[in-house]
C-alpha cells in the first residue's frame, strides 16, 4: 500500500469514530461600517507603526512626489511595470526629475544578477488595501512579476484610497478570492524586518528596507 | 555540561534534568529568555486591544476541529486542487521518507544548493543534516535560523530560534564564521547576513519552505513571514519545495482569516506579520519569475496516531504560535534547549511523546508546574494542562484493560511506587484502617526522617501532626 493510502486509510478508520463538525461563526470580524476617511486614516496609522511610509495624493500631482522621494533618497533608477497605467504615464510623463526608468520585460535568469545588484526602487500598483492591519493586496502579474515589489531596496506602491477595506476577511469576500486564486497573492504589510537578534528590530534583511505607499485620494 | 555546543542530533531527551538544572544556573540564558518573554507577552495583550478575543479564539478552534472533522476528506480535497494547479503533492509516514522524497526531488533535477525558508517539520525531520550526509547542502535564510545554523545549534523557540544568544554571542559568531567585523551594531551584522544570503539565493537550486495552512477549497499554500526570506527561497529558485503536517489543512479560504489574525497576535504581537505569501501554483508560461516546479511533501510522522483518540486529538489543532511557550514559567527559567526536543515548551511536551514515544519524552509530561498559562493563551484553545495530565497518566498506567494510546504507554511505571498507590487506595477505601493507620503515623511521628529526597533539596519537610483530624475533630466534640 501506498503512503498516501496507507495515511488516508488511518485516518478514515480512526478507532474513536466520526467526529462531530461544529458550527463556525464568522461574525467577530465583522466591523461596523467607516467611511473612505476612516479607513485612509486607519492604515496609514497602522502601517506608519510598522515603519511604512504613507503619501497622500492626487492622481495629478502623484509623479511630482514620486520625484522628489526618489531624488531625496538618491536613487539612480526606477523599475516600472510596462502595461500598467502607472508604467505608461511615468513613461510619458518624460520628466528630467524622475531618474531613469527600467522595465521587467524578460524571464528573471537573463537578468538576475542586474536585479539584485543595480535596481534602486521598484514602483507597482495593487489590488486594494486593507485598514485594520496596514496591509497592501498585491496579486504579482506577468506586466509585475513576483519580485519587482522583494528585491529592490525600495519598494513604492499605488493604492487607490477607494479601495481600501476594513478586514482581510471582507477584501477576500468582496473581490471573490475563493473563485480563483492567482499563482501568487500576497499580503504587504511594511518593510522587510527581523527581530532575530536580541528582539532589536532591523529592517530590510531580505526584501526592501523601505516601503513607500502613494495613496491616490 | 554546556547545551548549545552538544551535537543537536544526538541529544538523550531523557536527560532533561541535567540540562534544567544546567540552565537555571546559568544566568544569560535565564536572562535572555526571561527578557525576550516579557516583551512577548505585553505586545501580544495589545495586539489583541479592543477586539473580542474570546470570540475569535473559540472559531479559531472551531476552525481547526471543523478542518480535522473532515481530514481525510479535505487532504484528497488539497491534492486534487494542488494537482489541477500544477503542483505536485507527495506522502511520507515518517520523517526519513520525507527526506527520501525531497533528496529524491534534488537528484532528478540535479541540485546541489538547498536553500530554506524557516520550516519546524523540516527540523522534526532533521533535513538539513539528512541531505548534508548525502552531498547536498542546505542553507538556512531566516536570519535566526542562519544563525543557529553557523553556530550548529538547534532552534530554542519555534518562531524566535536564537532567542537563546544575545547580540554580542552573534556577533562573535558572525565574525567567526563568516569574517564580519566584531559590532554590536543589529542593523550592521543584519545588512552583512542580507548580502551574504543574496548570493545564496541567487545560485540555489531548489528552496524548500514551511506551509502555515495549507487550504483546501483552492489549492493554496500560505506562508507567514517577516523578513522576505520565505518569498525568496520560493520565487527564486527554480524549483520550490513545501513541506507540511498533515494536520496544517484546512477547508476553506475564509478559514484563513481568522486564523491569521490569531496567529501572528499570538506569536509576536503583531497585528499581521510583514507577508503572506499565497502559493497556488507554479511559474506561468507568460510569467517572468516564480518556481518552474512546486511540490509539498505531507507529512504523517505520528500524526495520524494522535487523530485515532478524541482527547489527545486537540493537540493537532496547534498553528504554530509559541504563544504557549512565551506564557510558560517554567520554558522561560529553562530555555528551548533544555527539552532536548523540536518542539520544546507547552505545545512541545504534549507533542513530542507522540513523536518519540512515552519511554524517550517520560520527563516531558511531568516539566510543567500546571499553572494553565499555556491553555489560557493558546488562541485555538487547546486544554493544555488537561493533556498534560492525561500524557502522565498514560506513563505510569499499567492496567491491561486500558488501550495504549501513546506509545511507551506505562514507560515511567515502577513497581514500587505502583505498590505504594496500590496500599494508599486499599487504605483509602477502609475507614478502620485509615483511621488506625493515620493514628499510628501520628504516634510515631517523632520517627519522621529530617529529609526526604529531592523535596527537602530547597524545601523543609512536612511534619505530621500530633493528631489526626478525626481526633480533633472528636475533641471537639462533632
Amino acid at each position: 500500500m501506498s503512503s498516501r493510502d496507507a495515511i488516508l486509510q488511518r485516518l478514515r478508520n480512526r478507532s474513536g469514530g466520526e467526529l462531530a463538525i461544529p458550527d463556525c461563526d464568522f461574525s467577530v470580524l465583522q466591523r461596523p461600517s467607516s467611511s473612505v476617511a476612516e479607513r485612509v486614516d486607519q492604515f496609514q496609522k497602522t502601517i506608519e507603526s510598522v515603519h511604512g511610509e504613507v503619501h497622500r495624493c492626487t492622481s495629478e500631482n502623484w509623479i511630482t512626489q514620486l520625484a522628489d522621494l526618489l531624488s531625496s533618497r538618491g536613487a539612480r533608477n526606477l523599475l516600472v511595470p510596462a502595461a500598467h497605467q502607472i508604467g505608461r504615464t511615468l513613461r510619458d510623463a518624460d520628466s528630467n526629475e524622475l531618474p531613469e526608468l527600467l522595465i521587467y520585460d524578460e524571464p528573471i535568469h537573463s537578468w538576475q544578477a542586474q536585479l539584485f545588484n543595480e535596481v534602486d526602487a521598484s514602483i507597482t500598483s495593487t489590488r486594494g488595501g486593507i485598514a485594520e492591519t496596514g496591509s497592501l493586496i498585491m496579486w504579482p502579474t506577468p506586466d509585475e512579476p513576483r519580485l519587482m515589489s522583494l528585491v529592490p531596496p525600495i519598494h513604492i506602491a499605488v493604492l487607490e484610497a477607494s479601495e481600501l477595506y476594513s478586514t482581510f476577511h471582507e477584501a477576500m469576500q468582496d473581490q471573490n478570492w475563493a473563485a480563483g486564486m492567482p499563482t501568487n497573492a500576497l499580503l504587504v504589510s511594511g518593510p522587510s524586518k527581523t527581530a532575530d537578534i536580541e528582539q532589536t528590530l532591523a529592517y530590510g534583511v531580505h526584501g526592501p528596507k523601505e516601503l513607500i505607499v502613494l495613496v491616490i485620494e | 555540561m554546556n547545551q548549545a555546543t552538544q551535537d543537536p542530533h544526538h541529544i538523550d531527551v531523557k536527560e532533561f534534568h541535567p540540562r534544567a538544572r544546567a540552565a537555571i544556573s546559568d544566568p544569560k540564558i535565564r536572562q535572555n529568555f526571561r527578557k525576550a518573554m516579557d516583551g512577548l507577552i505585553t505586545k501580544r495583550k495589545d495586539a489583541f486591544e479592543g477586539m473580542d478575543l474570546e470570540a475569535l479564539r473559540e472559531l479559531g478552534a472551531n476552525i481547526r476541529l471543523r478542518a480535522l472533522a473532515n481530514l481525510p476528506d479535505l487532504l484528497e480535497q488539497l491534492e486534487k486542487k494542488l494537482s489541477e494547479n500544477g503542483i505536485k503533492v507527495h506522502w511520507a509516514t515518517d520523517g526519513d521518507e520525507a527526506c527520501r522524497i525531497v533528496r529524491n526531488i534534488c537528484v532528478a533535477r540535479n541540485a546541489k544548493t538547498v536553500i530554506k525558508g524557516k520550516s519546524m517539520v523540516s527540523e522534526e525531520m532533521e533535513l538539513n543534516h539528512y541531505l548534508e550526509e548525502r552531498g547536498i547542502t542546505a542553507l538556512e535564510s531566516d536570519l535566526g535560523e542562519y544563525i543557529v545554523q553557523l553556530a550548529g545549534e538547534t532552534p530554542s523557540h519555534i518562531i524566535m530560534p536564537a532567542i537563546h544568544k544575545n547580540t554580542g554571542e552573534i556577533s562573535e559568531l558572525m565574525h567567526q564564521t563568516t569574517g564580519t567585523d566584531l559590532s554590536n551594531d543589529v542593523e550592521y551584522l543584519t545588512a552583512s547576513a542580507r548580502q551574504q544570503l543574496r548570493e545564496k539565493f541567487m545560485n540555489a537550486d531548489v528552496g524548500v519552505s514551511g506551509v502555515n495552512f495549507a487550504v483546501a477549497e483552492t489549492g493554496t499554500l500560505c506562508l507567514v513571514e517577516n523578513e522576505g526570506n520565505g518569498r525568496m527561497t520560493t520565487t527564486v529558485p527554480p524549483c520550490h519545495i513545501a513541506v507540511t503536517g498533515i494536520e496544517k489543512v484546512v477547508g476553506n479560504l475564509e478559514d484563513v482569516a481568522p486564523l491569521l489574525a490569531l496567529l501572528t497576535r499570538s506569536a509576536t504581537g503583531q497585528h499581521i506579520t510583514t507577508y503572506f505569501n499565497m502559493i497556488s501554483g507554479p511559474r506561468k508560461l507568460e510569467e517572468l519569475d516564480g518556481p518552474e516546479e512546486v511540490h509539498l511533501v505531507l507529512v504523517d510522522n505520528g500524526r495520524s496516531s494522535i487523530y485515532q483518540d478524541d482527547e489527545l486529538l486537540d493537540t493537532l489543532r496547534c498553528i504554530r504560535c509559541g504563544a504557549c511557550m512565551n506564557h510558560c514559567p517554567v520554558y522561560t527559567r529553562v530555555g528551548g534547549h533544555t527539552y532536548g526536543t523540536t518542539y520544546p515548551g507547552p505545545i512541545g511536551k504534549i507533542l513530542m511523546p507522540h513523536l518519540i514515544g512515552l519511554d524517550e519524552g517520560r520527563h516531558l509530561p511531568t516539566a510543567s508546574s500546571l499553572c494553565g498559562a499555556c491553555g489560557e493563551v493558546c488562541p485555538v484553545k487547546i486544554p493544555i494542562p488537561d493533556l498534560l495530565v492525561r500524557l502522565r497518566q498514560e506513563s505510569v498506567d499499567g492496567d491491561k484493560l486500558n488501550p495504549a494510546k501513546v506509545r511507551g504507554h506505562g514507560a515511567k511505571r515502577g513497581s514500587v511506587e505502583a505498590l505504594v498507590w496500590k496500599g494508599w487506595s486499599w487504605m483509602h477505601a477502609r475507614p478502620g484502617v485509615y483511621r488506625f493507620g493515620t493514628a499510628l503515623a501520628a504516634r510515631l511521628r517523632k520517627l519522621q526522617p529530617g529529609q526526604l529526597g529531592g523535596w527537602t533539596e530547597y524545601r523543609t519537610a512536612p511534619k505530621l501532626a500530633a493528631k489526626t483530624l478525626h481526633e480533633r475533630m472528636k475533641e471537639r466534640g462533632q
